[in-house]
């Protein structure tokens, strides 16, 4: 084994990929801006629809309640709702999005309630649209307040004081650290980006450094030269693991400062001090989960290239690794599925283990025994693909065909 | 030199079947002498450089190329020859430079010699543009750095695939001279064409392949005694037709 050849022939793909756009955007500018556009971003986005639906004063129908002036006339008085003409079509009203939600007050409300009957008041709204819900909101806030009201006032009639209907309190404690906290909430999220980007920031140098060779007819070239096949596909497969691994280092970081920025921004918002996620997610546990990455990136980079050298050009090779990219995403997506938990059965399904045990490492959870099986395992496909990498590239029915 | 014995090449083609592409052929060339191959269009002409070039593996028989043989030593065959063909493109997002010290670190040289090495092959080819990117490059100028990129470890054995094919007149007189500088350097020149006139100015021994078969071989002279014809063209149609 001359690593003279395999290093020279890196030196020259490292080069020769740094001057391809394509390959610097992948493996640089992806993995950069992907997560803080994706999460600041999105926040941004979310919390102005929320905040103009939150200003928007939520236009309601008040059906019946002719016969109930009392609360017809608190109804009005309220500032945070407007209230339109009632009409038959309500519902379609609602749907159509020219009223928010609705109320239907029954046939003699006031007196039932002077009587102590039970009457019913029914709120209709568009379930899953946020304007209707902020809507049926502020209607049903108004009816529950109404009838604390009432509550206390017939408290105070009997002479009973008010804690006569709370005989006893309930309060939740969270004993989940803020490290476990936000695994829960954000572990998912860590590998799934780490897992795709990975692929993503492989996958151009993949394509160029064997059907684009094909196609730009510098195979024969080099296959012409001294150079033996095996340290060739090495060279070739060493780039490859660079762009991966630069990739994955790039979005660890990208990730870091997104959460340090998420935690500064969430300190400057008084309601959110116990809300301590954006602390836990530490250096140690982004590096654990770079290291359980590396036989994944390495996995990966021999797929890649093994598939990508059976395509005559780049276009075709692009049709080949497009549907990986499904075929990858969809175990990690399966990690972020609640009630999915890591056993040994799991820990040999490759992108799922690693998938897996990144969560638990972002929630301050160590399974040493399962890491060491993950990592084990993974090097052992990526192996399998390496050599079938080194294989593919001695076949000369896969090199020319035609 | 370049021997080659009973050499055969076959393989699978989804639509033809098991394909014969090199069938048997036997020649050798000796150094200082340029050796045509001389074939239509498929007639194995490309099988049977890139079976001698070790990129393609032969189905039976062999060769020695610069005393080694193709089957048990291809990476010493391929330090050993310069192989151009119009397939044998650059790698468009280096510099005519970096190509050629690419080609120059395979084949084991470094350094200051290397740096020399690159320097002479320049001045001699007018390659005057070292740092411009080869997909910037006029197709004159990508055939000089190739030329270079095949010369930067001095081979002893000079292969030429079609050569001239795609090229202008004044490109293709420029790899014709290199190829005649070949001979006089006393390298082993085997080339191949489909273009009589080329071979009939340059080659001193003519081999007609026809089907994967070298029909006939021989000196311009010998082959117009053998056929009786004038012309490469009477000759090569009369070889192939009989």
């Amino acid at each position: 084994m001359s690593w003279h050849n395999v290093g020279v022939v890196y030196r020259k793909e490292l080069t020769d990929s740094l001057r391809d756009r394509r390959t610097v955007i992948s493996m640089v500018l992806v993995p950069i801006l992907l997560m803080p556009i994706l999460t600041i971003g999105a926040g941004v986005i979310t919390a102005l629809l929320f905040g103009r639906a939150m200003q928007e004063i939520p236009s309601v129908m008040v059906l019946g309640g002719e016969d109930s002036p009392k609360l017809l006339a608190e109804l009005h008085a309220q500032k945070d709702i407007s209230i339109v003409a009632a009409q038959p079509d309500y519902a379609q009203a609602i749907s159509n999005k020219l009223v928010r939600a609705a109320v239907a007050i029954p046939p003699g409300f006031d007196a039932a309630v002077e009587r102590g009957d039970i009457p019913t008041v029914r709120i209709y709204m568009y379930q899953g649209e946020l304007r209707s819900s902020f809507g049926a909101d502020r209607l049903q806030r108004f009816f529950r307040d109404l009838r604390d009201r009432i509550v206390t006032e017939r408290l105070a009639a009997r002479q009973l004081p008010a804690d006569t209907i709370e005989p006893f309190r309930i309060e939740q404690q969270n004993v989940a650290s803020p490290e476990e906290v936000s695994g829960t909430i954000i572990g998912g999220l860590v590998p799934y980006f780490i897992i795709v980007l990975c692929l993503s920031g492989a996958m151009y140098p993949a394509m160029d450094l064997t059907a684009g060779e094909k196609e730009r007819g510098t195979i024969e070239t080099i296959l012409s030269s001294p150079v033996s096949r095996v340290h060739l596909v090495l060279g070739k497969f060493f780039m490859v693991l660079t762009a991966a691994l630069f990739t994955a280092v790039l979005a660890l970081i990208s990730m870091g400062m997104t959460f340090a920025a998420g935690k500064k921004m969430l300190a400057s918002v008084p309601q959110s001090r116990d809300f301590d996620f954006a602390a836990s997610v530490s250096f140690r546990a982004l590096a654990a989960v770079f290291v359980m990455v590396i036989p994944l990136a390495v996995l990966f980079s021999a797929a890649l290239l093994a598939i990508a050298l059976f395509a005559k050009s780049y276009r075709e090779a692009q049709s080949y690794l497009s549907p990986l990219t499904i075929v990858v995403m969809l175990p990690a997506i399966v990690s972020v599925l609640p009630g999915v938990e890591l056993n040994t059965g799991l820990s040999l399904i490759p992108v799922l283990n690693t998938s897996l045990i990144s969560k638990e490492i972002v929630s301050g959870t160590y399974h040493w025994g399962y890491m060491a099986l993950i990592f084990g395992s993974s090097c052992v496909y990526a192996a399998i693909a390496l050599w079938v990498a080194i294989m593919l590239f001695q076949k000369e029915s896969v090199l020319f065909r035609s | 030199m370049i021997e080659a014995d009973r050499l055969s090449k076959e393989f699978h083609d989804s639509k033809r079947g098991l394909v014969r592409a090199v069938n048997d052929v036997s020649f050798i060339c000796q150094p200082g002498r340029v050796y045509g191959l001389l074939g239509a269009n498929g007639a194995g002409k490309t099988t049977t450089l890139r079976t001698l070039a070790t990129i393609l593996k032969p189905s039976s028989g062999t060769a020695r190329v610069a005393g080694y043989d193709i089957r048990r030593d291809p990476e010493k065959v391929r330090a050993n020859i310069g192989f151009l063909s119009t397939a044998t493109a650059l790698y468009g997002r280096l510099t005519a430079w970096e190509v050629v010290e690419y080609f120059g670190r395979l084949n084991g040289l470094n350094g200051e010699a290397l740096r020399r090495r690159i320097q002479n092959l320049f001045l001699r080819l007018e390659v005057d543009f070292p740092d411009r990117r080869c997909d910037a490059l006029s197709t004159g100028m990508k055939q000089k750095v190739s030329i270079a990129r095949t010369l930067v470890h001095d081979p002893p054995v000079m292969i030429f695939d079609e050569p001239t094919s795609g090229l202008d007149v004044m490109s293709a007189r420029a790899i014709i001279g290199f190829i005649r500088e070949c001979r006089e350097q006393g390298k082993t020149v085997l080339f191949s064409t489909h273009v009589m006139s080329e071979a009939e100015k340059l080659c001193d021994t003519i081999g007609i392949i026809h089907d994967g078969c070298l029909k006939t071989e021989g000196t311009l002279a010998e082959l117009r005694a053998q056929s009786g014809q004038q012309t490469l063209e009477e000759i090569f149609v009369r070889t192939v037709e009989s």
